[in-house]
């Protein structure tokens, strides 16, 4: 494995927070799962990937999340100067939710500023705001068994928000739940981006999710995943239902799909 | 953001239905208990069977009056050496599995080792044990032997049953080793903990009583399971039965408290101690 998360020089440069370079990564077993892709991601941005499933695309947020190491090519993230800490900068969303099951909502939501050995007198006001930002305070000291799946979501998003990091990394978050959390989801987590502006890079599956949430598409190919094509959704218009129905919404997403086809080419018996 | 749905669901009164459930649950075993021993003493003095064929409940009951001050003071010997057996096996099996679990090379190597622990029988071991221990260690060793393997099995088990996006997530986070143990693998293992506890608790009753009965035929001992042995050779076969009667007690108490300690434990989060309904 080659420089792997050397230095920011190419982050701090182009305002980046998010810069992979000839990024590949083999399994054990000699699988190509990713690449070779080149990817930037500016600060602030909200990117989407799609592709279709076992493409790479959970394999890439985990090579930007250092959960696993590229096999070569180079990863920069952008860091601030208070990130002492390791996985600071970072917040994960799994695509389950992800709890322990054994201590209570608040304990979950602490437990990235526990690993960390944060003050509890600080911890304490950072938890209630998480809590509060996902719209969950009055359920801190309920246990993740006793909430609905679209609630241990939210509950998941908040442990993400908690240390207030620069980049948010979503794998298919959504996917397990029913269209309507699912939307609404989809609403607050456009909400919280637009206030805390964070850099956000979402994993999924849904052309339609892809569109609505983000400002730029990035279409992956099947395995191993490179880059296929990517679609700016530069619309004015603000993302809420009138644009979930709009002519504007339903072009984006076709183009996506179309893009997206050649990746499911091969396929045909599916 | 909002959120209108309430996770807790009201707790509802019992229905007739139910409370009726439970409370059969605790009267048919009595019912049956009470036509078993019914039957017994009518049955003894029906055919005017002689006590040391085989005693009527009352006389049992008799004996387990007269007797009390001798049975109770082995009950407790028994007890203690169980007491000191079981405490040996939990830490024991609990610590070799933390061991295990951080080092893959001393579980290579100590593990079969283990296992012919635990498939030799005891109460094969238990006259070797008495000739090389003073007696009181080497009965509370046999209780150590019997009760140790399935708390380390459960723990070893339980400690490697981590979900895989949370050991991400702790890594994530830069968890120190100390930190993934203590926030993660212990808490994830503890049901399977407490299951083998459970199990390791009667068995450590079975390990004293086995080595008493040894140590026992060798002169000494004043055990419950001593005395059994003792009143068999005296033909005072109502003592036999009292004794058994209180070694059966002792162990259904045990089990009982190991349950309590083990629903305390989990009832706010694991399957296995929440109510069908919820």
């Amino acid at each position: 494995m080659t420089e792997a998360r050397l230095p920011d020089a190419d982050t701090s440069i182009a305002g980046l927070a998010i810069s992979l370079r000839d990024v590949t990564k083999a399994y054990d077993n000699g699988v190509m799962a990713l690449g070779p892709i080149d990817l930037a991601v500016r600060k602030g941005e909200f990117v989407a990937l799609v592709g279709p499933s076992g493409c790479g695309k959970s394999t890439a947020l985990r090579v930007i999340a250092g959960l696993m190491a590229p096999s070569s090519g180079r990863v920069s993230l952008a860091h601030r100067d208070d990130d002492r800490l390791p996985g600071q900068g970072i917040g994960f969303v799994f695509q389950e939710p992800t709890l322990m099951p054994w201590t209570s909502v608040r304990e979950n939501v602490r437990l990235p500023l526990r690993l960390a050995h944060a003050p509890a007198s600080d911890s304490d006001a950072r938890v209630a705001s998480a809590l509060a930002s996902v719209g969950l305070a009055e359920f801190a000291d309920s246990y993740p068994r006793e909430l609905s799946g679209g609630m241990k979501m939210r509950v998941s998003l908040a442990r993400a928000l908690v240390t207030d990091p620069e980049i948010l990394l979503m794998d298919e978050p959504f996917a397990a739940l029913d269209e309507i959390t699912r939307f609404r989801l989809n609403n607050d987590l456009l909400a919280l981006w637009r206030n805390l502006k964070k850099t956000v890079v979402f994993v999924t599956h849904s052309v339609f999710e892809s569109v609505y949430l983000s400002e730029r598409v990035i279409v992956m190919t099947q395995r191993p995943g490179r880059l296929q094509a990517e679609i700016r959704i530069d619309t004015s218009a603000p993302r809420d239902e009138e644009f979930r129905t709009s002519a504007a919404y339903g072009e984006f997403c076709r183009k996506v799909s179309a893009a997206l086809a050649p990746s499911y080419a091969g396929q045909a018996a599916l | 953001m909002s959120v209108t749905q309430h996770g807790r669901a009201p707790s509802r009164p019992l229905s007739a239905e139910e409370r009726a459930f439970r409370i059969l649950r605790i009267l048919l075993p009595v019912i049956v208990a009470a036509c078993g021993t019914g039957v017994w003493e009518l049955v003894v003095r029906r055919f005017a069977i002689p006590p040391y064929v085989l005693p009527a409940p009352s006389a049992i009951f008799a004996t387990l009056i007269s007797d009390w001050y001798v049975l109770f003071q082995s009950l407790l010997t028994t007890l203690l050496t169980t007491l000191e057996g079981f405490i040996a096996a939990a830490v024991g099996g609990i610590a070799l599995a933390l061991i295990f679990n951080l080092s893959k090379l001393v579980e290579v190597s100590l593990f079969p080792y283990a296992v012919i622990l635990q498939v030799t029988p005891v109460i094969a071991i238990a006259p070797l044990l008495l000739i090389y221990l003073p007696q009181q260690t080497a009965v509370v060793v046999c209780a150590w032997i019997v009760g140790f393997f399935p708390v380390l099995s459960n723990t070893t088990l339980g400690l490697s049953s981590v979900d895989r996006n949370l050991a991400g997530l702790f890594q994530l986070y830069g968890a120190s080793r100390w930190q993934t143990l203590r926030y993660l693998k212990l808490p994830t293992a503890l049901p399977f903990i407490l299951g083998g506890l459970r199990i390791a608790g009667g068995l450590s009753l079975i390990g004293a009583v086995v080595a008493e009965i040894a140590a026992g035929t060798a002169g000494a001992g004043s055990g419950l399971a001593y005395r059994i042995a003792e009143s068999g050779y005296r033909l005072n076969i109502p003592r036999m039965f009292a004794a058994l009667f209180l070694l059966s007690l002792a162990g259904i108490v045990i089990y009982a408290l190991l349950a309590l300690v083990s629903h305390l434990a989990l009832r706010r989060w694991h399957e296995s101690a929440l109510g069908k309904e919820s």
